[in-house]
């Protein structure tokens, strides 16, 4: 193991020493009982550890004493699909701006206590532990975050040119990965980043021109209807964003909505 | 060969492919010759989907608008996580928006010859028309693909083609690409023509007089385990590159539908193609969980090297310019960094195995920009790569800038998966495989870009056409839960799962997984030997009776319980990497991704043997204790002529 020594010589900020740290867990088995935060301790953590491959330690842990590891949701572990997500002391995803699966233990020291908990918002019910239930923002794409056009319909791609600054700026919205983070992170537990983000993408570009008035008034009312709460741009969404989806997004989902209404545009009931 | 591992069958044909016409003119032909369902029909017909990838999400949108009533399942909690997401680079199309010489022609012969002729043509030919139909529904629905100042969409060279034919949207193109087909699946949805099973695992397949008429299923928040009823299933549940433990798949990829689906009969083809990523970030430690792709784009400009001594710890800015080995350079002079990727790969592997590697475990190399950054200028260099440069800096805690990166092979793509004929259907009547889990267009190696056009075309185009001429046959007898098949299956599977969760041993099936996963990796990896593949199948069939015997699982199975989970997609892998192995020992040839040490060239590149393995080795599965069986689909080329590559 000569050769890893020989990385931390010419890198101090990462020398290797394992960390011990107290972790206070949410744990619910499910939605039916209250949950409670629990104390576990972890010993000889790496700084170049995920937060999620330190909970990998902790549930290989568990498993071996007999107990029942924290149910946790991710995926793809490399920042792009959305499913991680944790209240990590209070902040969503963690103290850095980026996912969950993406925060390393460097960012933590010797002898932390660490809070973690799932997304809190009434839209998210908790499954067990840190697992939330996120389909109701399936169910707002489902309102009119699409463009309609069935398989086969299409014109030739050339025949529509886009702008160059639209269509960089339709990609900004559009790396949204749908983690939740903005609505954990808003005290109203608002889901308009998420919404906004949908209704910027489409709406800057020619093909989601026909169906941009409904779009917005629908995607709103289903955000309504799912329980999430009010936006009060207080901006938070925002700064807690992996994928920094700005604020101007909700600036033109309130002009999109403001003009499909005057425009006469009300949601499907 | 002993015997002993794998016997002899039938050979396999496709006859679907309308062969008394040109090739340019057979999915066209292929087309008229099939039989459609009428538009009042469909809504009587019902097909299960099983993932929400490019394909399978492309094919339950494309299903649901065209009036079938679709049943989508995936095992996330929303569609738009399948691992299409995570996809970088791009998708290739034949557009020949460059004018640069490229046609549909071009990119089937590139395809075939990358897959080192180990491709089917049909399928390869069908797949390059299909590919500039897919990039104009994307547009259509609003994928944000990078534009030029015109306004018109821009395009890249990719993977060593001399023509530029990749769309792309940044680094991101499968994130935006998936959700054009997610929002086009959620929308069908709405309107009701498809039905959502999130979190919810296949576990068996249910097949009634023959035809395959339904799915065993687990909802992985209540533990329920049900059936479900269809007239034909679509498997789209991507690739088994976790076998290895360690890749650059999400923690969740798994082979457990495609491996039932062939313990009930669907032959398994190809296993052992896999495709080794050059560029990747280097494993840390025993923790570690998984591996991140790094950009191959990077080689454009980082020079490959490790010191020249062996155990050399120096850090790598105290070794001296001479004391340096850039063995790309010195190995292949013309093509130097930028090998393709199966050379890099394996070339990295070797100086490790000499003791050479750099970083934790001497398995690692340097991508070094020093030059780059001296010849261009740090803003330069930062203006081309520096979101790559911040990710890699965000995994390792290192500045790149400073010292160079580590980097090192993972496995990121399976070019194997289950047989398809031209139509894209199993073996077993009415299981139509697509995308990744299939094994059908990249033969022994797939190109860049490619993935992606692949998933679509089977998704969007292919499968909806093909499955009307299976689906004219149907509506098919009414079967329900009390079908002695489904009893028999749903009984096998609550077996198992109580099975998994008595053992009560002392190891985690991650602690399995780890070790099959470094077993394949060893001796089913970037090279591979007769004595090597053998020691591996002994071992792997240790593992398998140890897994059975001395597994711990926690909690039960009627409520959310990831280990359980895990500890099937393991005892699948375990059984695949046997299978994988077998194939790989059985194929005494060099091509794409499989090496066979014994099989080279004196210079030591990949040697193929055409006159006894231009062919796809489709496997049956056997009950255990009887080796499986080998079924031949010989490789016919009537308008490609083999080759031997060379980047010398």
């Amino acid at each position: 193991m000569t050769a890893s020594m020989q990385s931390s010589v010419g890198n101090p900020a990462a020398e290797k020493r394992g960390m011990n740290l107290t972790l206070r867990i949410w744990r619910q088995k499910d939605p039916s009982v209250k949950g409670k935060m629990v104390t576990y301790k972890v010993t000889d953590i790496s700084p170049d550890m995920s937060f999620l491959e330190m909970l990998d330690v902790l549930n290989e842990q568990l498993i071996m004493q007999g107990d029942d590891p924290v149910a946790f949701d991710h995926d793809c572990r490399e920042g792009i699909c959305g499913m991680c997500g944790l209240m990590i002391n209070g902040q969503a995803h963690g103290p850095q701006q980026t996912t969950t699966c993406q925060l390393h233990m460097r960012s933590f020291k010797d002898g932390d206590s660490i809070d973690i908990e799932p997304w809190r918002a009434t839209a998210f019910p908790v499954i067990k532990d840190l697992a939330v239930d996120r389909r109701a923002f399936d169910r707002i794409i489902q309102a009119g975050g699409y463009i309609s056009v069935p398989t086969g319909t299409a014109p030739e791609a050339h025949a529509t040119p886009v702008p160059k600054a639209d269509s960089d700026a339709a990609f900004d919205a559009a790396t949204c990965i749908g983690c939740g983070a903005c609505v954990a992170a808003c005290p109203n537990a608002s889901s308009m980043l998420f919404t906004a983000a949908k209704v910027t993408h489409l709406g800057l570009l020619p093909q989601g021109q026909p169906e941009r008035d409904d779009r917005v008034v629908n995607m709103v009312a289903q955000q309504d209807r799912e329980g999430f709460g009010g936006c009060t741009n207080i901006g938070e969404c925002s700064a807690a964003c992996p994928k920094g989806i700005s604020m101007e997004t909700i600036s033109r989902l309130n002009h999109d909505l403001l003009g499909a209404l005057r425009a006469g545009a009300r949601p499907k009931s | 060969m002993p015997l002993d591992l794998f016997s002899v069958g039938d050979p396999i044909a496709d006859t679907k492919a309308p062969m008394d016409v040109p090739i340019g003119e057979r999915w066209s032909e292929r087309r008229f010759r099939g039989r459609l369902v009428n538009p009042a029909n469909r809504r009587k017909l019902t097909v299960i989907v099983v993932g929400t990838g490019l394909a399978g999400g492309a094919a339950a949108a494309t299903l649901g608008e065209a009036g079938y009533k679709v049943k989508s399942f995936w095992y996330q909690d929303s569609p738009r996580r399948a691992h299409s997401v995570a996809a970088q680079g791009g998708i290739n199309a034949a557009k020949n928006y460059r004018n640069d010489g490229d046609s549909v022609h071009r990119l089937f012969y590139d395809t075939v010859k990358g897959g080192d002729f180990r491709a089917r043509e049909n399928n390869v030919h069908r797949l390059a028309e299909v590919s500039v139909n897919i990039i104009d529904q994307c547009v259509a629905q609003g994928v944000p693909f990078a534009r030029e100042y015109g306004g018109l969409l821009d395009n890249r060279s990719f993977g060593g083609t001399q023509v530029s034919r990749t769309f792309y949207a940044r680094g991101q193109t499968g994130q935006q690409l998936l959700y054009g087909a997610y929002q086009a699946l959620e929308r069908q949805i709405a309107a009701g023509s498809v039905e959502q099973n999130a979190r919810t695992e296949m576990l068996d397949l249910i097949i009634v007089d023959g035809r395959a008429r339904g799915i065993v299923a687990r909802d992985l928040v209540s533990g329920e385990i049900s059936t479900h009823f269809a007239d034909a299933v679509v498997i789209a549940s991507g690739g088994y590159s976790n076998v290895f433990y360690l890749s650059t798949n999400a923690k969740g990829s798994n082979t457990t539908a495609i491996w039932r689906a062939h313990k009930r009969g669907a032959y398994f083809a190809n296993p052992c193609y896999t495709q080794i990523h050059p560029t990747c970030i280097p494993v840390k430690g025993d923790y570690q969980s998984k591996l991140t792709l790094m950009s191959e784009s990077l080689r454009n400009d980082g020079r490959v090297w490790v010191p020249k001594e062996r155990g050399d710890d120096r850090p790598a800015n105290d070794i001296p310019e001479d004391e340096r080995d850039y063995y790309l350079e010195r190995l292949y002079p013309s093509f130097g960094n930028l090998v393709p990727r199966d050379i890099a790969s394996r070339q990295a592997k070797n100086v490790c195995d000499e003791g050479r590697g750099v970083g934790p475990g001497g398995l690692g190399v340097y991508l070094d920009f020093a030059e780059a950054i001296q010849r261009l200028g740090r803003p330069a260099v930062e203006a081309k790569y520096g979101n790559l440069f911040d990710m890699y800096a965000q995994i390792t805690g290192e500045d790149p800038y400073v010292t160079p990166m580590r980097i090192f092979p993972a496995v990121h793509y399976t070019m194997g998966g289950l047989w398809v004929d031209y139509d894209l259907q199993s073996t077993i009547p009415g299981m139509f495989v697509i995308g990744e889990a299939n094994f059908s267009d990249h033969g022994a190696n797939r190109l860049g870009a490619s993935a992606l056009m692949q998933g679509l075309a089977d998704g969007y185009f292919v499968l909806p056409s093909t499955i009307s001429s299976y689906l004219a046959d149907g509506p098919f007898e009414k079967v329900d839960e009390s079908h002695p098949a489904a009893v028999e299956a749903m009984q096998g599977v609550q077996e198992e799962v109580q099975k998994l969760l008595s053992i009560n041993g002392t190891r985690t099936p991650a602690s399995f997984h780890r070790e099959v996963g470094q077993l394949m990796w060893d001796y089913c990896g970037m090279e591979r030997t007769d004595e090597g593949l053998r020691k591996a199948i002994d071992r792997i069939q240790e593992i398998r009776k140890e897994f059975w015997t001395n597994l711990k699982v926690t909690g039960d199975w009627h409520s959310f319980n990831q280990t359980l989970e895990h500890a099937g997609r393991v005892a699948d892998f375990i059984e695949l990497a046997e299978l994988m192995c077998i194939d790989a020992l059985h194929r005494r040839e060099s091509c794409g991704g499989h090496f066979r040490a014994e099989s080279q060239t004196p210079e030591g590149e990949a040697l193929r043997d055409d006159e006894n393995f231009a062919y796809v080795a489709a496997w049956e599965w056997t009950p255990e204790g009887q080796p499986p069986v080998l079924h031949k689909e010989d490789l016919v080329y009537e308008y490609v002529h083999l080759a031997q590559r060379s980047y010398k």
